[in-house]
């Protein structure tokens, strides 16, 4: 069986941009306390995966990835 | 091998809303060497792929200091290299100590939060224009004042201030003004600023952007103020530029205003692609890097030392979507690079986004008949420094 797609961030270079969650608001949030972009679904349903890919595309410090 | 001939830099348009005269020929094939009106010759970038490797590659440094000039005169570079609190003349931990603090206060969830407060200065301009009755100038009637008064609010400037601020904010970064100028307004913001600064510091609050910086980070006095100047005049010409540029370009095509008259309510596709376009056509050189090591781009070795400057009319790249010269409303949302890219990219960017979503959406909304009351090529336009944009736009209804 296929394995899932799986996103992360690497909020160590993450500027808080907010762009992740333009592009997927229901895969990405910000975080409260800092800003920093947040995983919601860390294994998004085929359906989600554009805006996913578009996430990857869109985040200007390019540390959104998607393993699938 | 005899060197190439360098171009020189130039800002004059056949047409307002299109790019310098003959830079798209100048640039294209690759990057090529053009010489400023200050003398410093620099690399332009101007593909898609290149711009994006030069603004996030941290072998190109954002550090300032004897580069080729914003400005569009010979006149000398107005900001000190070692300015505290110049967010965006400092690379690496330095860059990300300053802004990573920020950027909580332009999360995507408070800009959401802001949009009524927006809505209603939008309105209560638009009202303001609808009773002094055509003809009326769009610029000081909405796009002028709508980010200011925005950006004031946001930071928590008392509501007292603000007009200075208005006024002061503009001459800062707007004009080709010399070293002298620019420095008696910032004197003049810093001396308001320091005691509205001391006072949210002593009373501890956290609950705007000013009141965040003094109190919640680690953050010197001398870069708080200029943290505050930075946004506010960052904050100030570039979006009330756009509103008006957005209005202009949609007025010389009336069939891609039909699809934002037809369906306001994807208002923010649309400020996307407008943005992209806009941002596109204005074309000419743009951010100024410097190379710290020899890096290849687009098949050219810039070598460590150089200046490169990229021109946002990577946004017209075929690479970036199709018929990428064409303004398409119907298009969806495209990663543009309208706001830069990389770590330096725009800290406003979702602020200025809701502003333009807003204010575009509802003077169309309002004024169905809006047009221009002269032609769109005989208006007056500004060209300093960062801004280019209309200096008025006469409008009727
Ligand atoms: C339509 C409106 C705007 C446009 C087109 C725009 C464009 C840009 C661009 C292209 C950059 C990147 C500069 C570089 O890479 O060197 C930038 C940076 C910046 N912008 Fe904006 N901007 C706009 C509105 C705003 C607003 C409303 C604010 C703040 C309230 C703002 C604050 C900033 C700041 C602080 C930076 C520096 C960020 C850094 O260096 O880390 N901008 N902007
Ligand atoms: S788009 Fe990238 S930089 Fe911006 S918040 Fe998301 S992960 Fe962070």
């Amino acid at each position: 069986m296929r394995q899932n797609a799986t996103v992360r961030i690497d909020q160590a270079r993450c500027i808080g941009s907010g762009q992740c969650v333009l592009a997927a608001p229901d895969v990405f949030d910000q975080s409260d306390d800092d800003g920093l972009g947040l995983v919601l679904i860390a294994e998004p349903p085929a359906e989600l995966l554009p805006a996913v890919r578009d996430a990857v595309d869109r985040c200007p410090a390019q540390v959104v990835t998607l393993e699938e | 091998m005899t060197e190439a001939a360098v171009c020189p830099v130039h800002h004059e348009r056949d047409h307002p809303l299109h790019p310098p005269t003959g830079f798209a020929e100048a640039v294209s094939g690759g990057p090529v060497k053009m010489v400023w009106p200050n003398g410093v010759e620099a690399w332009v970038v101007s593909s898609y792929a290149g711009v994006r490797q030069v603004l996030s590659d941290p072998r190109f440094s954002t550090r300032k200091g004897g580069q080729p000039e914003m400005r569009t005169d010979e006149g000398e570079a107005v900001l000190d290299p070692d300015q505290p609190g110049n967010i965006n003349g400092i690379d690496g931990a330095e860059h990300m100590r300053l802004r990573r603090p920020l950027s909580r206060g332009f999360m995507v969830k408070r800009m959401n939060e802001l949009r009524p407060r927006i809505q209603q200065i939008v309105d209560e301009h638009l009202d303001a224009m609808e009773a002094k009755g055509a003809p009326a100038d769009l610029v000081s009637s909405l796009c002028l004042p709508l980010p200011s008064l925005v950006i004031a609010e946001l930071l928590g400037v008392p509501p007292e201030h603000q007009e200075l601020f208005q006024a002061t904010a503009g001459d800062l970064f707007g004009k080709n003004g010399s070293k002298d100028e620019y420095l008696a307004h910032a004197t003049k913001l810093a001396e308001v600023l320091t005691p509205i600064v001391a006072e949210k510091k002593a009373a501890g609050t956290t609950d705007d952007m000013i009141g965040l910086m003094a109190n919640d980070t680690d953050f010197s006095m001398d870069e708080l103020i200029f943290l505050c100047i930075g946004l506010l005049a960052a904050g100030h010409e570039t979006t009330s530029n756009f509103l008006g540029l957005f209005t202009l370009h949609l007025f010389e095509k009336p069939d891609q205003l039909e699809v934002l008259r037809r369906d306001p309510g994807r208002a923010d596709v649309v400020v996307e692609e407008l943005m992209r376009y806009t941002v596109g056509q204005l074309g000419g050189p743009g951010l100024t890097r410097r190379a710290t090591e020899d890096v290849e781009v687009d098949g050219v070795l810039i070598k460590a030392g150089d200046w490169v400057s990229v021109s946002l009319m990577a946004n017209l790249d075929e690479a970036l979507c199709p018929r990428a010269e064409e303004l398409d409303l119907e298009r969806d949302a495209v990663s543009h690079l309208g706001f830069g890219f990389g770590p330096h990219q725009c800290l406003g960017a979702n602020l200025a986004r809701a502003e333009l979503q807003i204010g575009l959406r509802t003077l169309f909304e309002r004024f169905p008949n809006l047009r221009p009351a002269v032609p769109v090529t005989e208006m007056r336009y500004r060209n300093d420094m960062i801004t280019y944009g209309a200096a008025e736009i006469p409008v009727v209804w």
